[in-house]
Formats: C-alpha cells, sequence, structure tokens
C-alpha cells in the first residue's frame, strides 16, 4: 500500500483565487447595470469585446512563455483586468479602442513584468491610461446620461456605432451628444471643470441639466451601484475595508475643507465621492492586490494617497477626472510604502 | 457553551493579552474527544527509534535476544540532551537495526525491536509517593532517569527545561491543545485531571514557583469542568479558559495570551521567567515520580473518515502504525494520506511501519472529501491573506518570493527563523501555495549551508595546520640530519682514535621489515582477488587516480 | 560669450565634484579582506587538488592571479557562481577536465584489510585519518573532506569514497525522495510468534 506524500498543512479554507475574482465580476453587476441603463448598451459590447482580446491575449502569452496554454486563465484575473477597463470607458469608442487597451494591459504591463502577481501598475489603469492619452477625442466621448440625453440607441445603432464610428443614421458620437439646446453636453466632472474657468459658481453649475440630486445626473446612481457591489466585496472578505475608506478619506477629507472655504468654487465631498470613477476606483481598482500595498497600515497610507491625488487633480489639474493617474503614481509608491509599513515580527518588538 | 460561561466567571479567567493573526479551522474534535481511551491488544513487535528526541542518541544496553521487562531501561542517555528509552513492556529483543522513523522523510534510524512476550511482567519500581522530602536534583535525576520529553511538540527532554535556574514568575500547563482533530489532551484532562494537577504540583515543588496557570481552550468544556474540580481549592493555580483560535496552544502565542508579554526573538520563555508544559507531560512527570514508572506509552487520537473507530487510545511508545488502524477499522480509498499529527502541522508518512514516538499525539486518515488535496499552485497575488493570519507577524509572501529566489541573505532579514511552522498562511492562501514547505525547505538550506561552511572552516584550519606541522616537522628533520652529521663526524674523530668500536647492525631490520609488508600486501591481494572471484558486484570502489 | 559661461561653470562644477569624491575615497574608504582571502571563502575547502593546484588556498591565489574559476568539482556550479559574483565575470561550466560535481562523499578504511602503512595518514591533507605504523587505521568520518587523495595511495586497495548518507535533521525537505527513503531501507519480512 502506497500513501500519498503531501505537504502540511492538509486543509484549506476554500477560498481561492479564481474564486475571489468570480465574486469581483459578481459584484461589479449593480453598477454595470446602472451604466448600461444610464449609457446604452455598448457597455456590454465592450465587455465582450475586452474579455475575448485578455483571454486570446493571456493564451497567447503563456504559449510565448513555454507553459501550458491554459494554465494562467485558470485564476480569471485577466477577465477582471478585461471588465475593469471595458467599463471605464465611454459606451461608443470605437472597437480598436478597448482592443487596443486591453492588448497593452495583459501584454506589457502584465506579462512583459513576468506574469500573474508580478506587475507593479495595475494593469487596468495602465491600459486606461494609454488610451486616455493616446486617443483624448474618443476616450472622453461621454454621452449625457440617457435620462437627459436627446438621442437613445438601439442595440443595433450601438454596435453600429462602436464598430464604425457612426449610427446607421450617419450621427457621429460627437453629434450624439448634443442637449435639446445644441450644445455638445460633457460628464459632470468635465462640466464643473470647464464652467468654473469660465468664471460661474457652482451654485450655478448645478442648475444645468447634467446634475440632479447630489451630483452628476446618472452617474450618482452608478456610483452607488458600485458602492453596493464593494460593500458586498468588504462582507464576503474578499477585499478589506481599509482601502476603500483610505481612499474616500484621502478624496473627501481635502474636499469637506475646501469646501467650507470655497463652496463656491469647490465641490463638495458628495460630488466628489458619487462623481467618476469614484467607487469604481475605491472598491475594485485600487483593491487589486496585486499592484497595492500588503500590510494594512500600508494600504492606508497607499489609499489616502490615491485619493488625495484624485483630489489634487480634478480640483487643479487638466483632467477632469483622475484615477487612473492616481493610481499609477500611488502604484510607484508600493514598494516604498511596505519597505516602511513591514510590521514587527514576533519577538523583535523593543 | 452556558456550561463554559459559568466556569469563566468562577475562575475569574481573565485573559490579558491577544496574539494577531490565526485562523479557525474546522474543528472536528468528535468524535475523539467523547470516547473514553481505548487499550488495545498488543502488537506483534514494538520498534523504538534510539533517539526520540532533540539530541545525540544514547548508548544501547541490550543485545539481540536478551529477554527485558517492563520499564526496563533499554539505553542510557547520552551526555547531553540525551534521554534514556524504556520497554514498554516485556518481551525478547528482536533486533538492533535500522528502521524508517517517524519522521517526515521516512529516512531509517538505529531502532530496538521487541517482540512482547505478553506477561507484562514489571521489573523494578521505585514509587515515591511522598516526594517533598526529597531533594530536587533527585527529583530532576528521576524525571530525566524516566525518560521524560515534552508530550505536546517538539520532545525536548523535560529534565533538562525544568533544571535552568532562573527565578519563575509562572509556570504554565498547557492544556490548549489548538489543532483540529486531535483530542489526546482534552481526553486526557477529563480522565485524569487529578492525575495531571499532582504533575503539576510536582513540577511547581521542582521549579519551586508559586503561580500556575492552567491554559484550556474554550472547546473543552468537559476537560475544563474536570481540571476546575481537580484544582478545587487550590489557590496557586488558576485555570485559564482560552478563546478557540489556532495556533493558541504554540508556546510563543500561548504566552502572549495569558501574560500580554512576548519572548523576545532567539531567547527561551524561561528568560522572561516562564516555563511552559503540556498536560501530557505533568501527567507522565506524576506516574514517575509517584508510581515510579517511566515514559512507556502516550495517548494517541486516531482519527479521520478513513477510520470506523475513531477515538483515543494509550498506545505503547514503538507501536507500528499499522496495528494502530488494524484495531480501528482502517478502509484506505485511493491515495490516502495517514498523517501523524494534525492536519495544520501533521507531517504525511511514506509507510505504516514507523512508530508511534513519544511526540506523536495524532494519527489522521482523512478522506478527499474531509480534507481535500490542494489544487495547483498559483501565482501570489500579494493579497496579504497570509500576512493578516500570521501569529508571529510576518510577511509570508515575501518569504515566499524570497524563498523562491533562494535569498538567504534576505530571507533571514525578513526573520524566516521566527517562522513557528504553523500552517496558517497556507491554510488561507487562495494561490493554495504551500508557503510552509518553502519555509522548511529555505531553512534546511541555511542550515545546511551553515554547516558546510563551518565544516569548510574546519577543514582549513586543519589543512592549514598540517601545512605548518609539515614545515615544522622538516625542519626538525634537517636539523637532525645536521645533528646527526654533526655526531657522525665526531664518531669517526673518535672511532679514528678508537678503531676497535663496534658499527650499528640496524640495517638487517628494516630490511625484514619491508619483507614483511611484502607478505601482508601478497595476503590481502590474494583475498582480494579471492573475493573478487566469488563476488563480482562488490568490486565498485577501485581507487579512483587523480591528477595531483 | 555665453557657450564659455557655461564650459567654466561645467568645469568648475566638475573639479568641486572630483575633490569631494577624491577626498571621500580617500577619507571613507572600506577595508576588504585581500581577494585571496575572499576566494578561499567561496572554496569548499576539500583540499582536494582536483583543480592542479596543492589545496585550496593555492587555487584561491591562482585566481586572484587571474586563472579560471571553473576548475573546482566539489564546489560545483554554487562556487562557481559565487565566485563569478566575486570576481566579477561571467560564470561558465564546470571544466571537465578536472572532474565532475559529485554527491558528497567519505572515505571509509575496509579495516580488516588495513596493513598498517600509514600512506593513507600522509596522503590526508586534512589530517582526518588515525592510526600508526602497523596499527589499524580509521578515518574520523566529520573530519573526512571526501578528497579522494587517500585511495590511490593505498597498496591494498581498502578505502572505499561512500556517498554520505542524509539522515532526518539533514534532510533537506524534498517530498519526492521520501518514497525512494521508504524503499532504499526495505523492511524486513514481520515475524508473528
Amino acid at each position: 500500500m502506497s500513501f500519498k506524500i503531501a505537504p502540511s498543512p492538509h486543509g484549506h479554507n476554500q477560498r481561492t483565487t479564481s474564486e475571489m475574482m468570480r465574486w469581483v465580476c459578481y459584484a461589479l453587476v449593480p453598477g454595470v447595470l446602472l451604466q448600461s441603463y444610464f449609457f446604452g448598451p455598448g457597455v456590454w459590447f465592450q465587455i465582450t469585446l475586452a474579455v475575448a482580446t485578455a483571454v486570446l491575449a493571456e493564451m497567447a502569452c503563456t504559449v510565448a512563455r513555454e507553459r501550458p496554454a491554459f494554465s494562467a486563465l485558470r485564476d480569471n484575473t485577466a477577465i477582471v483586468t478585461a471588465i475593469l477597463l471595458a467599463i471605464s470607458i465611454p459606451s461608443l469608442a470605437p472597437w480598436w479602442v478597448i482592443v487596443i487597451g486591453t492588448l497593452f494591459a495583459i501584454v506589457v504591463v502584465k506579462h512583459v513584468y513576468g506574469g500573474m502577481g508580478q506587475n507593479l501598475f495595475n494593469p487596468a489603469m495602465a491600459g486606461y491610461v494609454l488610451l486616455l492619452i493616446s486617443f483624448p477625442v474618443q476616450m472622453t466621448n461621454w454621452l449625457p446620461a440617457s435620462t437627459i440625453s436627446e438621442h437613445s440607441l438601439t442595440l443595433w445603432q450601438t454596435l453600429h456605432t462602436i464598430l464604425f464610428e457612426y449610427t446607421p443614421a450617419g450621427y457621429s458620437v460627437e453629434q450624439l451628444r448634443a442637449g435639446i439646446d445644441g450644445v455638445t453636453m460633457a460628464t459632470p466632472l468635465d462640466t464643473i471643470k470647464t464652467e468654473l474657468t469660465r468664471g460661474y459658481t457652482l451654485t450655478e453649475i448645478y442648475q444645468g441639466p447634467e446634475f440632479s440630486y447630489f451630483a452628476g445626473a446618472g452617474w450618482q446612481w452608478i456610483n452607488l451601484g458600485f458602492l453596493v457591489g464593494g460593500l458586498l466585496l468588504i462582507q464576503q472578505r474578499i477585499i478589506s475595508w481599509h482601502i476603500p475608506l483610505g481612499f474616500l478619506a484621502g478624496l473627501c477629507l481635502p474636499a469637506f475643507i475646501a469646501h467650507i472655504f470655497a463652496p463656491d468654487l469647490m465641490p463638495g465631498p458628495i460630488v466628489h465621492a458619487l462623481s467618476g470613477a469614484t467607487m469604481l476606483g475605491a472598491f475594485f481598482i485600487a483593491t487589486d492586490p496585486v499592484s497595492a500595498a500588503t500590510s494594512n497600515r500600508g494600504r492606508v497610507i497607499f489609499a489616502l494617497l490615491i485619493g488625495f491625488i484624485v483630489f489634487v487633480i480634478r480640483s487643479w489639474g487638466g483632467y477632469p477626472d483622475a484615477v487612473a493617474f492616481a493610481v499609477l503614481l500611488a502604484n510607484m509608491c508600493v514598494p516604498l510604502i511596505d519597505r516602511y509599513t513591514r510590521p514587527v515580527v514576533y519577538g523583535h518588538g523593543d | 457553551m452556558s456550561d463554559v460561561k459559568t466556569v469563566n466567571r468562577d475562575f475569574n479567567t481573565d485573559i490579558i493579552g491577544q496574539f494577531p493573526g490565526g485562523v479557525h479551522p474546522p474543528e472536528r474534535k468528535q468524535p475523539a474527544s467523547s470516547r473514553p481511551i481505548r487499550r488495545l491488544p498488543l502488537p506483534a513487535e514494538l520498534i523504538l527509534p534510539v533517539r526520540q528526541h532533540i539530541g545525540p542518541s544514547g548508548k544501547v544496553l541490550v543485545e539481540v535476544g536478551d529477554r527485558v521487562d517492563k520499564g526496563q531501561r533499554l539505553t542510557e542517555a547520552g551526555l547531553s540532551q540525551g534521554l534514556p528509552l524504556h520497554a514498554p513492556t516485556s518481551g525478547i529483543i528482536a533486533a538492533i537495526e535500522e528502521r524508517p522513523t517517524a519522521h517526515a522523510s521516512g529516512l531509517p534510524e538505529q531502532a530496538i525491536v521487541i517482540h512482547p512476550d505478553g506477561e507484562e511482567r514489571w521489573g523494578n519500581k521505585h514509587a515515591l509517593p511522598d516526594y517533598h522530602d526529597v531533594e530536587i536534583s533527585r527529583l530532576l535525576e528521576l524525571v530525566q532517569e524516566a525518560g521524560i520529553a515534552g508530550l505536546g511538540g517538539a520532545g525536548f527532554p523535560t529534565a533538562q527545561k525544568l533544571a535552568q535556574q532562573k527565578p519563575l514568575k509562572h509556570l504554565i500547563i498547557n492544556g490548549v491543545e489548538c489543532e483540529p482533530y486531535i483530542a489526546a489532551d482534552d481526553r486526557l484532562m477529563q480522565e485524569y485531571a487529578d492525575d495531571i494537577i499532582a504533575g503539576t504540583r510536582i513540577l511547581q515543588y521542582i521549579t519551586r514557583c508559586d503561580s500556575v496557570l492552567f491554559a484550556i481552550e474554550d472547546n473543552k468544556p468537559e476537560a475544563i469542568k474536570a481540571i476546575a474540580a481537580a484544582i478545587d481549592d487550590d489557590t496557586q493555580i488558576k485555570l485559564k479558559v482560552v478563546p478557540t483560535k489556532y495556533p493558541s496552544g504554540g508556546e510563543k502565542q500561548l504566552i502572549e495570551l495569558l501574560t500580554g508579554h512576548q519572548v523576545p526573538s532567539g531567547k527561551l520563555p524561561m528568560d522572561i521567567g516562564l516555563l511552559m508544559q503540556n498536560v501530557g507531560t505533568a501527567y507522565a512527570v506524576k506516574r514517575a515520580i509517584i508510581h515510579g514508572e517511566p515514559l512507556l506509552e502516550r495517548v494517541v487520537t486516531l482519527t479521520g473518515e478513513a477510520l470506523e473507530q475513531r477515538g483515543n487510545v494509550w498506545a505503547l511508545l514503538g507501536t507500528p502504525i499499522q496495528h494502530l488502524l488494524d484495531e480501528s477499522g482502517f478502509n484506505p480509498e485511493k491515495k490516502q494520506r495517514i498523517i501523524m499529527g494534525g492536519p495544520m502541522m501533521g507531517f504525511t508518512l511514506p509507510s505504516t511501519e514507523v512508530p508511534v514516538i513519544k511526540t506523536t499525539n495524532c494519527i489522521l486518515a482523512p478522506t478527499d472529501h474531509e480534507l481535500p488535496a490542494p489544487g495547483p499552485e498559483l501565482a501570489c497575488i500579494r493579497c496579504g491573506a497570509c500576512s493578516d493570519v500570521c501569529p508571529a507577524t510576518l510577511q509570508p509572501q515575501q518569504l515566499q518570493w524570497l524563498a523562491k529566489a533562494k535569498d538567504y541573505d534576505e530571507l533571514e532579514k525578513h526573520h524566516l527563523f521566527d517562522c513557528i511552522e504553523c500552517g496558517a498562511c497556507a491554510y488561507v492562501c487562495p494561490s493554495e501555495i504551500p508557503l510552509v514547505h518553502y519555509y522548511r525547505k529555505a531553512k534546511a538550506e541555511v542550515r545546511n549551508i551553515a554547516r558546510e561552511k563551518a565544516k569548510a572552516e574546519q577543514a582549513r584550519k586543519r589543512f592549514e595546520a598540517r601545512q605548518e606541522r609539515l614545515e615544522r616537522e622538516k625542519q626538525e628533520r634537517l636539523e637532525r640530519h645536521r645533528k646527526a652529521a654533526e655526531e657522525r663526524k665526531k664518531m669517526q674523530q673518535e672511532k679514528a682514535s678508537r678503531p676497535d668500536s663496534k658499527t650499528d647492525s640496524g640495517d638487517e631490520k628494516p630490511a625484514g621489515k619491508s619483507a614483511a609488508v611484502a607478505a601482508a600486501i601478497a595476503r590481502a591481494k590474494a583475498k582480494k582477488a579471492a573475493q573478487a572471484a566469488k563476488d563480482n558486484a562488490d568490486e565498485d570502489s577501485s581507487a579512483k587516480g587523480n591528477e595531483s | 560669450m555665453s557657450l564659455f559661461g557655461a564650459v567654466i561653470a561645467l568645469g568648475v562644477l566638475a573639479l568641486i565634484f572630483g575633490v569631494i569624491l577624491g577626498f571621500a575615497a580617500v577619507k571613507f574608504r572600506v577595508e576588504s579582506d585581500p581577494i585571496v582571502d575572499q576566494i578561499d571563502e567561496i572554496l569548499p575547502q576539500t583540499q582536494c587538488g582536483q583543480c592542479g593546484y596543492p589545496g585550496c588556498r593555492p587555487y584561491a591565489q591562482a585566481i586572484a592571479d587571474g586563472d579560471d574559476i571553473n576548475k573546482c568539482p566539489p564546489g560545483g556550479e554554487a562556487t562557481i557562481k559565487q565566485l563569478a559574483d566575486l570576481m566579477g565575470v561571467e560564470p561558465k561550466p564546470l571544466d571537465d577536465a578536472h572532474g565532475e560535481e559529485d554527491v558528497k562523499k567519505v572515505a571509509i578504511i575496509r579495516e580488516d584489510e588495513c596493513i598498517g602503512c600509514t600512506k593513507c595518514i600522509q596522503a590526508c591533507p586534512v589530517d582526518a585519518i588515525l592510526g600508526a605504523a602497523k596499527q589499524m587505521h580509521t578515518v574520523i568520518e566529520h573530519e573526512c573532506t571526501g578528497c579522494d587523495l587517500c585511495v590511490e595511495p593505498c597498496p591494498v586497495d581498502c578505502i572505499d569514497m561512500v556517498a554520505v548518507k542524509p539522515k532526518p535533521e539533514t534532510w533537506q525537505w524534498d517530498l519526492d525522495t521520501v518514497k525512494e527513503n521508504i524503499k532504499a531501507n526495505s523492511i524486513p519480512v514481520k515475524v508473528v510468534e
């Protein structure tokens, strides 16, 4: 009788990396559903394209690195990267935008750095930044939320636009963005930025059609959707509360202080928290374990840093939103943060 | 649970400390913890590895064919750290040979094999019912002679641990038994609470310590009740009920729980005025002093779903695991694992012919369904789950990278050797990386490098010493030659003056000597040739030439 | 004009930094072990002479003088790698003219065949063989470096080089070896009375 030899421990708590990544996908559902409600079904096409590209790229890379083709797919991380990138870009962006972004994220940011677990930067955000600086027009072509939009596209019209950059009727995305008065509408954060420079106060800006209730029309609900998904992840212990809380604190506390001193120039914490990619960033992007700090103390510092950079860029930078830049900048600081937040080992405290 | 709460209140079991990390794997102490300890029929043979503890092995006192009595000493204790070994039952020494030992490597070690005669014939016992007027040094000797080693973990000789002369703040008796499945200490406390407390008092007397902390995990209500009753109104022994969390039974973790202090790295609990003994050890000390019985048997938990009769047994040291399995209805499945120890820290046995040794607390035969084998190892995602559960606040993910890169200097800087190998990190790792296995390998390699280095250093010293000696001898020889030459010159001068003196006839002797050597060489060659002709296979070691 | 200004400014800067660096090099000089000692530290000290030099230290000296780093079979790849790091050269494969990397061995004298000629004692570079003329010799096992040098001088070929057996405490936690460990020491047939 021969017995099996195995190293201890001989049991496991049954929460595997693949399963964690699956949970991340489930938790994205409320946010993505709201996004497709407010910005049309384009987001589903983008997700499909991104996932297909990511899977093929991942397989090609593992084969090129002389490993079994499906081995790297097992952990589901490529799929999560692809979805995060797909929901970060405008729903009607041309198909090649998401393909280029995903290829860059998987091939360059992930595999060139040594594959799963070795990448210094968050692949989805690195892909996003590449796209943003290479194709600024396509990447800022967000439609106004469907509730205030003149146009709403059918499934076929959406697909046509993504594939050929025009609706079947020949409108460009640029034209679709026009409001009732014919003026092109931008995202709420963009609107704040441009209108402030034109000398309007926030009170006046909030009267615009882009805003309702607490923050930007549509955007606030999507952010709340991601918040719900994020809380689910915390409840399932997929992520710890340190990064989301640190992120929101790093963003909202300075925003709150600034808002008190200049209520007509600096948007308040609620507007910040429910605008742009805040919640997606706080719960799904900054929490990517590979490129985040590892100790809890380090995670808090890391997240505070991201939140603060987002605040600074939104307030004084050239871009309306800044989650991707902030995450990449903080990624760079991770080795340093890890170095100085290493916990004291048992028996080594004084 | 309400029982536990009452006990908690009654005994004021305030836990002041807390240790970081830890996990809560399914406990699965049932049914072993609720079934009385069984006695098994004698096995056909007992295999007693001469070395059962840390340190060198003792000298074997018996020969093959000897009849031995139960409790008769089989080995003499070594110089340091050694412990004598005793015959667990009466019988005949069947062999003294290498047998696979109860170690993860399955490597053989010298063992004494006894065939029991079934008479259970005791040798001399020196019972000492009242030890209070005996000198402490004598009691230590008795504990040493009884061959008692720590029955909880590493098996460090108990007498040596007790003999360290430093004032003690607390003596800690460890009845925590935090690892899943194992219920040997639990059962022992339920059934032999009075003996354990008696043993505790002996330990207290030996260490002159007036404060005992008796720690039990709160998932053992029966044991808590039994020990509480046995302590009765002894105010020097305080029962401490610790919350269930793995690995709260680890020495360092329990100390932090009970006292709030950490044992400084590289130091012993003794250095901060603490001493910890396992409940099984306390029981063994009581048997040794009061009844004069050396350590011959221990409680072993037999559990896992591949066994029909799960529970605890009194197993004689040296009992082959196969015998234990045979007696508990073992239904092996395909790729069955037999684990010695618990699911977190135990090691798999390659063969069931290995014996029970002093530190064997559990034999676990799980089905793949209850303890699934880990899936394929995925890449580390730096999620930090491992560092969240590490009771030593290490950074397992960092250690893992370094261990894979074989960066041994950096590993030591990250305090690899403070890892207690509890397995909590690998238990939670979502990528199912066998982290502890990497650390063990790295530790073995670091130790190996240190050993090789020490050996190389020693060889270098010996080489240099030899060179020096050769040089010295050469000088001396030259000196002698010079002197001899002078002597000869003088002699010749003298001879010239006294022509009748005899010359030395020593030249015949060397000739005779070389003839004898030549004959020996011839004899050896002849013998060798004969042997070679007889057995070709033996001829594998002919000298290899080399350049120098 | 501005060109000259820039050139002069840069020149002055270069001069200042040069002086600082030169000063620091003298002032903060770190005394390190002579290179020969460092090489000798790395070599396995078997003193086997397979490199062609009479012992490890002479070979260390030779490496310091520019000899190849790949002539030490007992040290094998690991030693070559360390030497390459120290000397700042590319590691190269072991030069098989000097022998092949082998498992660790020790010399064992078949004592009943030994004639007590002391030839091996004289050959042993680390004095690990005990004995006297016409007395049987034996190897002090833990001092033996496995250098092989005693084998050839023996007139009756009674010295064997045997591989060092792994012990539980020196085992390297290679789980793949467990099955072999068990097989290698086949369990005798049980005798049931």
